[in-house]
């Protein structure tokens, strides 16, 4: 079993909160995991990606292969399409639709949404409004890891451990809101399946 | 349970189990988690570990060179252009050898992702004719660290441990093993170790050339070079660092055909090598970074054609390797499914909103307009950003305090304004001297020190100039009637430019300081800040 995921968005949209608690659950689940990220100066407000690796073998690159990736978890519609070429066939992309514009030839948004929806499996989710609905619009991230979360090799109950003992250091009220976007993220994700 | 560390993480909890009783460094991508990681470790603070950053690299391996005098492990760390400004030291401290251990750490940046070059530490190492040690991935990036330290010891000579990007910035799970204790203070047993005057520096230079036979068989015996048998020989591979990783990716269960030689320790194992030719038709070097392997083992003039790698374009000859481009050289097809749509555009970083720097290259494109001859020299941080549009600000951007300098150059070649934009930690790491020398001759420059009070671009650390500007500036002799301070908010910006005019138009030094906190700092820091010593300008 070897899982590709890539995490994209714009610096400072919090994609290695969605990392770190892939990363935890994998570990904790006795599996191999490598994620590497981007830091310097690309973080200000450029575009940046994290490749997760989860495997029960020895995983060697901690870059993935292109066409290797199962899944593109995405906090930006734009930034989801950047890495479309290490997707593999009929991989899962996985989105929020709010686009964070910070340059001046940012493409029609219509645009963007009809390029996702060409994919077969494609999840595109509002977990913005989600995440602010439920009290904590810091929680977008978390919403689109519940999204994709039946399509993790991790089980339910890892990843919601994972959400527990990193947010724990915030209070119980912070790890309840993330636990809360979580779910939220699954019951949409499985609404749009069904 | 493992770890989940960072490649530099890794090596920094390597250095701290090895015993070290500090680091000593000057932030830079990607080298930087590495003392930060020392810095926050409650381990390193009840050991007393000093881990307090220094003023550029040339004084942190200086400091370090002195704590090894002494006795103790140390280690010491940079990006790779970081070893250009501690190359005095780090050439001269291979002559002398060192005492306690002493470790090097160099964090290279193929791709230049942060970077202005993507120079190859490796040719450092050979220069200076000392162990170089290059981990493949995290785990040995730990296990490597430790023994870097026995090695430096066991050798006399600093050991340098070369790390890339992608290696520093990836996590995996890691396994530490038992500490060792600090070592006592001890003298060096040779008193001329040390005294690099020509008869001494003679006889230590004879004594690092004769152990070369020994750092070689350090080498050929090494646990980190190996070699690895295959059936196919039709090809043989070297694989250096973290190639071997993208290599093995290409195989199933790491199921290679080809025999590999796996090279993490230098100098290059030569009977490995050999065998490696004398088995194989052809040779596959694969290494990130320069062709530094390549050039050294294949023949000047490539008619033999044996060996294949960047020099030879079965490798791209720039950026870094992945396993795609691996890939394509093993003669694999890449295959990916999907372009990327035409409608994606381009996403460049950009400097943060309210960032301090903005207002200040909106007070300079005003002046820049007002007088076409302008140039801005620019410099090392964020502030390079203001080379891309919106701003476009500046015209050079070369190397750590070049700024001052290029502005003198240019202005004694006839150009004015000349004008010189470095940030506050930078001209305390290189930009004072530059200033002192245009005192002295009194060039007509204006120098605009952005002070952020951060190492804004690595991760906001502490700034060494932070509450020292102006002392400084008055004691290299700046006059204090073109000594000024701004504070570059939006509302300001007439005044500012009408003063930063004046200042261009003084024929001689002036020193404008445009000081504002970096938006990334946290609330305690910029506190901290406040409390700071107050000093008031006449």
């Amino acid at each position: 079993m070897k899982t590709n995921i890539i995490l994209a968005g714009v610096g400072g949209q919090g994609i290695l909160t969605i990392a770190a608690v892939l990363d935890t659950a994998a570990l904790a689940s006795n599996l191999n995991i490598k994620q590497s990220e981007v830091h310097g100066m690309s973080q200000r407000g450029g575009a940046v990606q994290s490749h997760v690796r989860i495997s029960d073998k020895e995983i060697h690159s901690d870059l993935i292969p292109q066409g290797k990736a199962d899944m593109i978890i995405s906090v930006e519609p734009m930034e989801l399409l950047r890495y479309l070429p290490f997707l593999k066939k009929d991989g899962l992309l996985v989105t929020d639709i709010n686009p964070f514009v910070n340059i001046t030839n940012y493409p029609e948004l219509e645009a963007l949404y009809n390029e996702i929806k060409t994919h077969p499996n494609s999840l595109l989710i509002d977990a913005k409004t989600i995440a602010k609905s439920l009290g904590n619009s810091k929680a977008t991230n978390i919403v689109l890891l519940g999204a994709a979360a039946a399509q993790l090799p991790l089980s339910d109950e890892s990843l919601q451990e994972a959400i527990k003992t990193l947010f724990e250091r915030k209070g119980e009220k912070i790890v309840r809101k993330n636990l809360e976007a979580y779910n939220k993220g699954k019951e949409i994700a499985l609404e749009i399946v069904s | 349970m493992k770890k989940l560390l960072l490649g530099n993480e890794a090596l920094a909890q390597a250095a701290i189990d090895a015993g070290i009783s500090g680091v000593y460094a000057y932030p830079g991508t990607p080298s930087t988690e590495i003392t930060e990681y020392i810095q926050k470790s409650k381990t390193a603070k009840t050991l007393n570990i000093h881990s307090q950053w220094s003023v550029n690299e040339k004084t942190a391996m200086e400091a370090a060179l002195g704590m090894s005098y002494a006795g103790k492990r140390v280690l010491t760390v940079m990006k790779h252009v970081g070893l250009n400004v501690a190359a005095d030291v780090f050439m001269n401290m291979a002559v002398s050898g060192i005492n306690g251990g002493l470790v090097v750490v160099v964090a290279d940046d193929p791709s230049m992702h942060s970077s202005q070059n993507e120079q190859d530490s490796r040719n450092y190492g050979r220069f200076a004719m000392i162990p170089i040690l290059e981990p493949s991935n995290q785990q040995e990036t730990y296990n490597i660290t430790r023994y870097a330290f026995h090695l430096s010891e066991q050798m006399g000579l600093p050991v340098m441990v070369r790390m890339v990007t992608r290696l520093s910035h990836s996590r995996a799970g890691i396994e530490t093993s038992k500490g060792e204790l600090q070592n006592n203070i001890h003298l060096p047993k040779n008193p001329h170790q040390f005294q690099l005057i020509p008869m001494h520096a003679r006889n230590r230079y004879q004594h690092l050339v004769d152990i070369q036979s020994d750092t070689r068989e350090s080498s050929e015996n090494s646990y980190f070079n190996t070699f690895i048998d295959g059936p196919n020989t039709s090809m043989g591979i070297i694989a250096s660092g973290i190639a071997y990783n993208y290599l093995m990716e290409n195989f199933d269960d790491g199921d290679c055909p080809f025999p590999i030689l796996k090279i993490s320790q230098y100098p290059l194992p030569k009977k490995q090598v050999k065998k490696l030719f004398d088995t194989c038709k052809k040779i596959l070097v694969l290494e990130d970074g320069s062709p530094f392997i390549e050039e050294l083992v294949a023949d000047y003039f490539s008619e033999n054609k044996k060996v294949i790698g960047r020099l030879t374009g079965h490798l791209n000859r720039v950026g870094e390797l992945n396993p795609d481009n691996i890939s394509e050289a093993l003669g694999f097809e890449v295959k990916h499914f999907t372009e990327m749509p035409k409608i994606v555009t381009g996403r460049p970083p950009e400097l943060c909103v309210g960032c301090a720097h903005r207002d200040l290259f909106e007070a300079v494109n005003q002046l820049s307009k007002e007088n076409s001859n302008q140039q801005v020299f620019g410099d090392i941080g964020c502030y390079a950003l203001g080379v891309l549009p919106p701003y476009e600000s500046i015209n050079t951007l070369i190397d750590m305090g070049a700024s001052i300098t290029m502005a003198k150059g240019a202005s004694d070649a006839g150009i004015h304004p000349s004008v010189a934009i470095i940030g506050d930690s930078t001209f305390t790491h290189s930009g004072m001297t530059g200033l002192l020398e245009a005192v002295i001759e009194n060039s007509p420059i204006t120098v605009i020190i952005s002070d952020n009070s951060a190492i804004a671009m690595t991760g906001a650390q502490d700034s060494s100039a932070s509450g020292r500007l102006i002392d400084i500036c008055k004691g290299l002799g700046v006059d204090e009637n073109h000594l000024k301070l701004i504070n570059p908010l939006h509302k300001n910006l007439d005044k500012n430019i009408d003063l930063i005019r004046n200042e261009i138009n003084h024929k001689g030094v002036s020193v404008v300081i445009a000081q504002r906190p970096c938006v990334q700092l946290p609330k305690e820091k910029k506190d901290k800040l406040k409390n700071l010593k107050k000093v008031s300008l006449n």
